[in-house]
């Protein structure tokens, strides 16, 4: 252990003592990350609710929902949802999901809560940034929020937001007025969150490590996080203008993104000289990275976890962490895919095609690491274990279906398709879900300083590994028989023999979902009631499990920041007393070196 | 447990497998000249997806099975050739698949948007709004007249803005709601939208084309069989965006002049 003092240029600041202060704004990392946390909970919550709402009405259009005129009269007149409150209800719950689910929990929230611990620091170097990170993230989910509430209700335009309908205001359709300008309000707000959050993720693991933390030695839950902040930095700070300058098409009588001579309802708009296609440009810029945002934490978690349950280190540490890094080096030369049949040069399509296929190959090298360091292992199977395995499984199914919507040739018949939809919600929304349960399983102990309930950690892992394959993958197959996406009701011809598919697909919705409620059980009845946690429940290696106690205190290591002695993952290590050392342990062994 | 898991996997896997490999839902038959590149595109890649998809998850299944029974004690043991076998064979396999699939996707895309459309092609104009197609043919006189955004009016029917009592080149022009063409013709489509994005989705002409308002596009395609399809919207473009749909007729030379006449005569 070393004094704190070699950290003395870092803002210290002394344990709170009011309620307000120590719960609400609380500059300690660890009780900002579980903010973010109760909040991409709640968030999950109210998306998932909406996404029950829209399976319904997709599975029986015109269905009565008992009671959802409560939630909006004019978009649910008589307990039926209209045509556009259907859009309004998707465009919620893809923002909610994709921004304060999907980016919050894997990346702010554990991130938060354990990359300063995983490094050896008592906090972050700007611990009031990281307040007002979580702070101005919680308003912008306000603020998103709010639009249910304010005018003709939310924005029906989608997450993606394509101008001009989105910067024409009302006279495009309901929610296109208020509705867009808070949702850009809300998602300028995080990205202004996030922008707070990454800065202090990267300087608090290029500057805050402990004596022998070498940036090798850090575990690799913190390299993905580092990784992610620095994606996160540049991806945020292209969207957070283009927010705004939606914001202005609207209210400042601008036209960034409307051209002239557009005619709706009959009336000549009173723009001119915009591009649609700046708009998607900018959007996309951010949206590719983000997607990576989004599962790289998810990626770095289960690695991390696994390794404890494998009893091994990963075949090659660095293979791994390099794979990351190509991951997000590369997340910003292919956005185009997403662009083939805008309109964009079609050299263009097949100059950002290339990419996006090369992108596979990170990827397999660390699938093909996850598989070769099962090889030989000494399993454990518990709950963390069985949802950081299920991330290897979505990883390959969601992965493979990029090898279509990669190429423009094949995107003609799949974009703006079900088989889209069923792409990303595999890849980076189950995917990245299943890397949040595997951290919430192995990290709740030390959060709470009590043990999850196994029992019915294990069922809520094989209704949700199951039923999330029964939604998703007939999504694929929709998606090829040529079923749009982001229609209310299937009134196409050729659509209408799918209905059967939809309706599969939402009572598989309806159970998985239930099943959550089972995790939401867990979480809060093990918080107050669970089993006490012993001190190192998973005999595992990093810092995280050095901390004189569960929950860690205030400052994390109780005065005296550890010495790092050892690689992160010193498992099934020759000659010592167990069969893993500490990161921090002073006992002299062989390093177990990987080959990479 | 594990190997309930294992097993689990690999049900869900060969499952997953079987819609695809019966075709049971697929792409509509093809009715383009262009198509077959993309049809081969396809069925290539998805030999190639669903090789890496079952044998990863096989594998996934397997070592689970196999290595979560190991007894206490027992010593590790890495995998034959370690993490160097991974690197290599994911540069050499996965890159020359990707990299294969990149080549010939980039032919078949080339071979649609890097060619001109014929001289002799027919155009035809197609506007998109909220929440319709129209379409526009020249007429006699082979020439479209020109478009007065001021002008459009839903309610007086002039969808396109034509100024038919000062413009001679619109004067002829046949606008029409749905879509027809003679079999065996290569199109011109001049496509521009109304008001916000919309797309043009023909699954069966392999087409998909996405309006871009202040760009004028144009597509060009030859649909080989007689027949009625359903051309809709890809784009979300507002509320009615579902029900944004409308007919395309293939028809023989005979039939298509004959609705053409027809559809003369009702302007």
């Amino acid at each position: 252990m070393h004094d704190m003092s070699a950290h003395a240029h870092v803002a210290h600041h002394a344990p709170p003592t009011s309620f307000i202060r120590k719960h609400i704004f609380s500059l300690d990392h660890k009780v900002i990350g579980k903010q973010y946390y109760g909040l991409a909970l709640l968030a999950v919550f109210v998306g998932m609710f909406l996404s029950w709402l829209m399976r319904l009405h997709l599975g029986w259009t015109n269905l009565t929902i008992p009671g959802l005129h409560l939630l909006s009269s004019n978009g649910a007149p008589g307990n039926v949802m209209t045509p556009e409150y259907y859009l309004q209800l998707m465009t919620m719950h893809a923002t909610i999901m994709v921004f304060f689910v999907l980016t919050t929990a894997p990346f702010a929230a554990f991130g938060n809560y354990f990359l300063p611990i995983q490094v050896g620091a008592e906090d972050m170097p700007f611990p009031r940034f990281n307040m007002m990170s979580f702070w101005i993230t919680f308003a912008g989910f306000v603020v998103l929020v709010s639009s249910f509430f304010v005018g003709d209700g939310p924005t029906l335009g989608g997450w993606t937001q394509y101008a001009p309908l989105s910067a024409v205001g009302s006279v495009a359709g309901p929610g296109e007025g208020s509705g867009v300008v808070l949702w850009a309000i809300s998602i300028a707000l995080f990205c202004v969150g996030q922008l707070l959050g990454s800065l202090n993720f990267i300087t608090t693991t290029l500057d805050m490590r402990t004596k022998g933390m070498s940036l090798w030695r850090l575990p690799l839950s913190t390299w993905a996080w580092f990784i992610t902040s620095v994606m996160g930095l540049t991806a945020f700070a292209v969207l957070m203008p283009a927010c705004i300058l939606l914001i202005l098409d609207h209210v400042a009588g601008t036209s960034f993104f409307v051209p002239s001579n557009l005619v709706i309802s009959d009336q000549v708009q009173p723009h001119s000289g915009g591009s649609t296609l700046l708009w998607q440009h900018l959007f996309w810029f951010f949206g590719h990275p983000e997607v990576y945002i989004a599962i790289v934490p998810g990626m770095g978690i289960i690695s991390h976890v696994l390794i404890a349950n494998m009893r091994r280190p990963m075949l090659s540490h660095r293979t791994l962490i390099y794979s990351f890094g190509a991951l997000a080096v590369l997340s910003y030369m292919v956005y185009g895919h997403h662009m083939f049949v805008s309109g964009m040069n079609p050299v263009s399509s097949i100059a950002f095609s290339f990419p996006t296929l090369i992108i596979t190959i990170p990827s397999t090298i660390l699938v093909l690491i996850w598989l070769g360091s099962l090889y030989g292992a000494r399993l454990r199977i518990n709950t963390a274990s069985l949802f950081a395995l299920g991330f290897i499984s979505m990883f390959i199914s969601g992965g493979v279906s990029g090898f279509f919507l990669a190429q423009p040739s094949i995107d003609i018949m799949l974009h703006a398709t079900y088989f889209v939809v069923g792409h990303f919600h595999m890849v980076m929304g189950v995917a990245a879900m299943f890397g949040i349960f595997a951290g919430t399983y192995f990290w709740f102990p030390k959060m709470f300083g009590r043990m999850m309930n196994e029992t019915l950690g294990k069922v809520h892992f094989w209704l949700t590994f199951v039923g999330t394959y029964c939604i998703f993958m007939p999504f694929h197959y929709l998606g090829l028989a040529g079923n749009v996406r982001r229609y209310q009701a299937f009134v196409v011809d050729y659509m209408q023999p799918l209905v059967p598919v939809h309706r599969f697909i939402t009572v598989a919705a309806l159970i998985t979902g239930a099943a959550q409620l089972i995790f939401l059980y867990n979480l809060i009845h093990s918080r107050f009631w669970g089993e006490p946690a012993p001190e190192n429940p998973w005999q595992a290696t990093s810092l995280e499990w050095s901390t004189p106690s569960s929950p860690p205190p205030f400052d994390n290591f109780g005065g005296k920041l550890p010495v790092v002695y050892h690689d992160p993952y010193q498992y099934g290590v020759e000659g010592s007393t167990g069969d893993y050392v500490m990161q921090d342990s002073p006992e002299q062994i062989e390093t177990v070196r990987d080959e990479g | 447990m594990a190997k309930i898991f294992a097993v689990t996997i690999i049900v869900i896997a060969i499952l997953s497998a079987i819609p695809i490999l019966r075709h049971t839902w697929w792409m509509a038959p093809d009715i383009s000249t262009h198509g077959a590149p993309i049809d081969e595109q396809m069925s290539e890649t998805m030999a190639e997806a669903g090789i890496s998809f079952l044998a990863s998850q096989i594998l996934l299944a397997i070592f689970i099975w196999k290595f979560s029974q190991s007894k206490p004690g027992e010593k590790i043991r890495s995998f034959p050739g370690g993490a160097m076998t991974m690197v290599i064979g994911a540069f050499l396999l996965v890159g020359t698949e990707v990299l294969a699939l990149g080549a010939f996707g980039a032919k078949a895309w080339a071979s649609i948007y890097f060619t001109a459309p014929a001289p002799n092609a027919m155009p035809i104009q197609v506007q998109a709004g909220q929440f319709a197609f129209y379409f526009r043919y020249p007429g006699p006189d082979g020439k479209f007249g020109p478009l007065h955004p001021d002008m459009i009016s839903e309610a007086s029917q002039n969808v396109y803005g034509l100024d038919i009592d000062h413009d001679p080149d619109a004067k002829d022009d046949i606008v029409t709601a749905e879509m027809a063409v003679p079999a065996n013709r290569e199109i011109h489509l001049l496509m521009h939208a109304k008001d916000v994005g919309h797309s043009f989705f023909v699954p069966e002409l392999r087409v998909q084309q996405d309006f871009v308002p202040g760009l004028d596009l144009s597509i060009h395609f030859t649909a080989t069989k007689v027949g009625r399809y359903e051309i809709v919207c890809t784009q979300l473009c507002g509320l009615g965006h579902y029900n944004m749909r409308t007919y395309l007729s293939v028809l023989s030379q005979q039939d298509f002049e004959d609705w053409l006449k027809k559809q003369a005569a009702s302007q």
